[in-house]
């Protein structure tokens, strides 16, 4: 069989070909291989993890990948994970050539997500083994399910989901509940000046009373983990109702890295993928020529034929990028800035004014009509509107800010960070999810159109119509 | 680095026969993008179905020969917080343009990337079939006729028991441990690489009607069908119909019904006829009543029967012909269990203020057992229904 036959010829190779990265400086945790039917592969893509957690919304992003797919948008190589071992997915349709270069980009992330700074932190947090925690997740929400029934767990996810990038990164996953009394005053200081002011005090006995414990309010300060504060404080959260959030909150801090450093991750790996097959002296010659042609696929700028691209390919840049540090910084440079930075750092100090019109980048505007029209090409202006996704995960910058006294749950939103408000109806919906677990009434405050204040609350004032079956 | 053992391959096909192999091709067997995409299916039901009026009141249902219906929905998209949209959405390109060009509209999105991050709101619209059957399921799990009495007769009432399995049925009603148990039977005696599951292993309980003599009825649709029943007036008067008769006829399995349209004379159709019905002429509501009374007579024996009718209408009737049709219906009500009158007009200014409308609103004061419900949307058909079957069981 012809594919037992390219099977054996990789194994072969396998060991080559990571003998060169050793050698090239690449320095990885072991990684599983794994060949996959590619159906398999596009359910990894929607889930972002082989086994995930069930969710109807998933199926949502199964079928629009499904038909994507049938039209010819994408095709899947590998999807890789970081871990101890990390686990490379490839898929089983691939030629000798196309596994060639894709254990080669495989390498280049093993490389990337064990030595840049965010995964290393967010790996270390969540155990090396978010493929084997997400699956015990997945596993965990199936019981819940048996024990508690869909409708329940599903209003659970439904938040919980909604909720994904609203963790704050900053802070561990592993984290304290706020302490219950607000930290002491200072006592003051044994001076001169204290006792001639205690004196002062009629009955003197104002600076004796010594430290009073007050509560402190909840949250102390805006909260920006979402997932976490309702895990902790939501008044009537059940026990597995709260494991629940946790799962998704200990998987959206895997997938932070993922989304911060995408542009410099699949450019690394795209350029070791590179770099290794030109020294892959090994290679039969069409197995080599085919990869050559498989890379220029992946990493083109422009779908075919087409003069201009209304879009970026994340591999395209990245690797442009590496190339322009690896030749001015040498490789310990780039190594050194693939450790530290993340793609909003790397954009705007390694994104030069000469690589962006080598690029023939630019910056285009299209107004609600449709009509799209080319804008500037000043280099501050594309970092901004490249980097512009990637802040705070790419959510709004919400924050639990107030528990009234009723249990009512205040959240605000920073609309002058985000420079402005919420989309109205979606952010209805959101609450109403929120309302289910938190089964107090919840508030979100941000700004209309016009830049005023408006305040969207679920309950609303009325129950939001459900737009999906429409009259014929 | 990577783990390289010889004796344990590092891509894993389906079908090797090594141990972890056999681990390792579970995903061969379910889908889970499938099942999620089913379950979101089942939530757009779900939706459908609490405003399924709406959803479903097409009058092409009425055509005949259907076993279900399509009713267009649009995926449900699971809401996260958003910015609102810009104005001016802007974004990075790429290629030969200099600042100032007008370029087409943005195509293709750039392709999302992998992990966690690439979602899509999914903007596809796509048609859902539901099977009459069960949209009546639905409707009439509360409903009954009204004021049924039990008469002797052949018609029969019965619960519904399981029993025994058989190798067809409704998916809800699939024995999962006797499929596994029948496809382990037979893979026992194939050879290793047979599929899983097939067909033949599955196994649906089955529920069979223990049956007891009870009542029989008899109900009958009286249509008017006079020039000035506009084609839409029809339209609504069909769809009350149909529905009604679809959820009678799975509600009492031996329901005789008799369909009769009138204009200034009155015809008895038979089912597939009536629906197909249009007629033009003046009105003269006491034809219809007078060839139902005569019906009855003939084939209906009152003692053995209940009796119920359904008459639609856009309520005018011929001035000339008032005392006749209050006589006629005065006779029908002694004898009939329930009578119900649908006013249908588009135009529903004065809502059973009509000729036809005061007849029965006389016959419910005389304290007979009558109802009047005006209809001039496809979204009151329902209500109607309701109004009819589920309110008079209340009691």
């Amino acid at each position: 069989m012809p594919a037992t036959q390219a099977n054996k010829q990789w194994h072969e190779l396998l060991p080559r070909i990571e003998e060169l990265a050793v050698r090239a400086g690449l320095e990885y945790n072991p990684v599983d291989f794994e060949a996959v039917p590619e159906s398999f592969m596009m359910e990894i893509a929607v889930y972002g993890l082989p086994v995930r957690m069930p969710h109807w919304s998933f199926g949502v992003r199964y079928i629009s990948q499904l038909i994507q797919h049938r039209m010819g948008h994408s095709r899947l190589f590998e999807v890789v994970f970081p871990g101890n071992p990390g686990h490379a997915y490839l898929a089983a349709g691939n030629s000798l050539a196309e596994n060639v270069l894709v254990t080669a980009h495989v390498l280049g992330h093993a490389d990337f997500s064990r030595n840049n700074l965010l995964f290393h932190r967010s790996q270390e947090q969540v155990g090396e083994h978010i493929v084997e925690q997400a699956a015990s997740h997945a596993r965990q929400i199936t019981l819940a399910v048996e024990e508690h029934g869909l409708k329940r767990v599903e209003s659970v996810l439904d938040a919980a989901l909604a909720l994904e990038q609203h963790i704050d990164v900053d802070r561990r996953v592993q984290r304290e509940r706020y302490p219950d009394y607000q930290a002491a005053k200072a006592q003051p200081p044994d001076d001169a000046f204290s006792k001639r002011y205690a004196a002062l005090s009629p009955d003197g006995a104002a600076a004796d009373a010594g430290p009073k414990l007050k509560r402190a309010s909840i949250p102390p300060h805006p909260e920006r983990d979402l997932l976490w504060f309702i895990a902790n404080y939501a008044p009537e959260l059940e026990g597995w109702e709260r494991d629940i959030f946790l799962a998704v909150r200990e998987e959206s801090f895997y997938f932070h890295p993922v989304h911060a450093t995408q542009i410099m991750n699949e450019g690394w790996a795209s350029y070791w993928h590179a770099r290794l097959l030109r020294e892959a002296d090994f290679l039969p010659q069409a197995a080599y020529v085919d990869a050559i042609k498989c890379h220029s696929d992946v990493v083109r700028p422009i779908a075919g034929g087409e003069k201009v691209a209304l879009g970026l390919n994340p591999y395209h840049l990245g690797f442009s990028m590496w190339e322009d540090i690896v030749e001015r910084l040498g490789l310990d440079g780039a190594r050194r800035i693939m450790h530290e930075d993340d793609d909003v750092s790397f954009v705007r100090n390694h994104l030069s004014a000469e690589l962006a019109a080598k690029l023939q980048l630019f910056r285009f505007g299209a107004d609600t009509s449709g009509s799209v029209k080319v804008l500037e090409t000043d280099l501050h202006a594309l970092h901004e509107v490249i980097v512009g996704p990637k802040y705070n995960f790419g959510a709004p910058s919400i924050a639990a800010s107030q528990v009234r006294i009723d249990g009512t749950l205040e959240l605000t939103h920073d609309h002058q960070a985000d420079g402005r408000g919420i989309d109205v109806e979606r952010a209805k919906n959101v609450l109403q999810y929120i309302e289910r677990v938190w089964r107090r009434p919840v508030i979100l405050h941000t700004v209309d159109s016009q830049g005023t204040a408006l305040s969207l609350s679920a309950p609303g004032e009325k129950p939001v119509l459900d737009r999906q079956s429409r009259d014929r | 680095m990577v783990d390289a053992n010889p004796e344990e391959p590092q891509v894993r096909q389906g079908q090797s026969t090594s141990s972890r192999a056999t681990i390792a091709g579970w995903y061969d067997l379910f889908s889970r993008g499938a099942r999620d995409w089913l379950r979101h299916n089942d939530k757009v039901r779900e939706a459908v179905r609490s405003h399924l009026p709406e959803a479903i009141a097409g009058g092409d249902v009425l055509s005949g020969g259907t076993k279900t219906i399509r009713v267009p929905v649009r995926m449900l998209e699971h809401y996260h917080f958003r910015l609102r949209t810009p104005e001016e959405q802007q974004g990075v390109g790429q290629g030969a343009a200099k600042p100032g060009d007008a370029l087409g509209r943005p195509g293709g999105a750039p392709a999302s990337g992998k992990g966690g991050g690439g979602r899509n709101d999914g903007g596809f619209e796509f048609l859902l079939e539901f099977k009459i059957d069960d949209i009546v399921d639905w409707l009439w799990e509360e409903m009954k006729l009204p004021n049924l009495r039990a008469r002797v007769g052949r018609a029969e009432e019965a619960d519904w028991t399981r029993e025994g399995w058989d190798r067809h049925g409704a998916r809800s009603r699939l024995d999962r441990r006797r499929s596994m148990r029948e496809s382990i039977k037979r893979r026992a005696v194939q050879t290793a690489d047979s599929p899983a599951f097939t067909d033949d292993d599955l196994r649906f309980r089955q529920l069979n009607k223990r049956e007891q003599p009870a009542t029989q009825a008899v109900v009958f649709f009286l249509m008017d069908v006079s020039a000035s029943m506009s084609d839409r007036d029809r339209q609504l008067a069909k769809s009350f119909f149909f529905w009604a008769v679809q959820g009678l006829r799975r509600q009492y399995r031996h329901l005789d019904t008799v369909f009769v349209a009138h204009t200034t004379e009155a015809w008895e159709f038979n089912e597939e006829e009536f629906f197909k019905v249009s007629g033009s002429g003046g009105t003269v509501t006491s034809t219809g009543l007078r060839k139902i009374r005569e019906i009855i007579g003939a084939r209906f024996d009152p003692g053995r029967y209940n009796v119920y009718l359904f008459y639609a209408s856009d309520g005018d009737n011929a001035a000339s012909d008032h005392a006749d049709a209050g006589a006629a219906l005065d006779e029908i009500a002694a004898i009939a269990n329930y009578a119900g009158y649908i006013e249908v007009s588009a135009t529903a200014q004065s809502r059973l203020n009509s000729e036809c409308g005061a007849l029965f609103k006389a016959l419910a004061e005389s304290g007979k057992p009558a109802a009047s419900f005006a209809i001039s949307r496809f979204e009151d058909v329902w209500d109607a229904v309701r109004h009819f079957f589920q309110h008079q069981a209340a009691d």
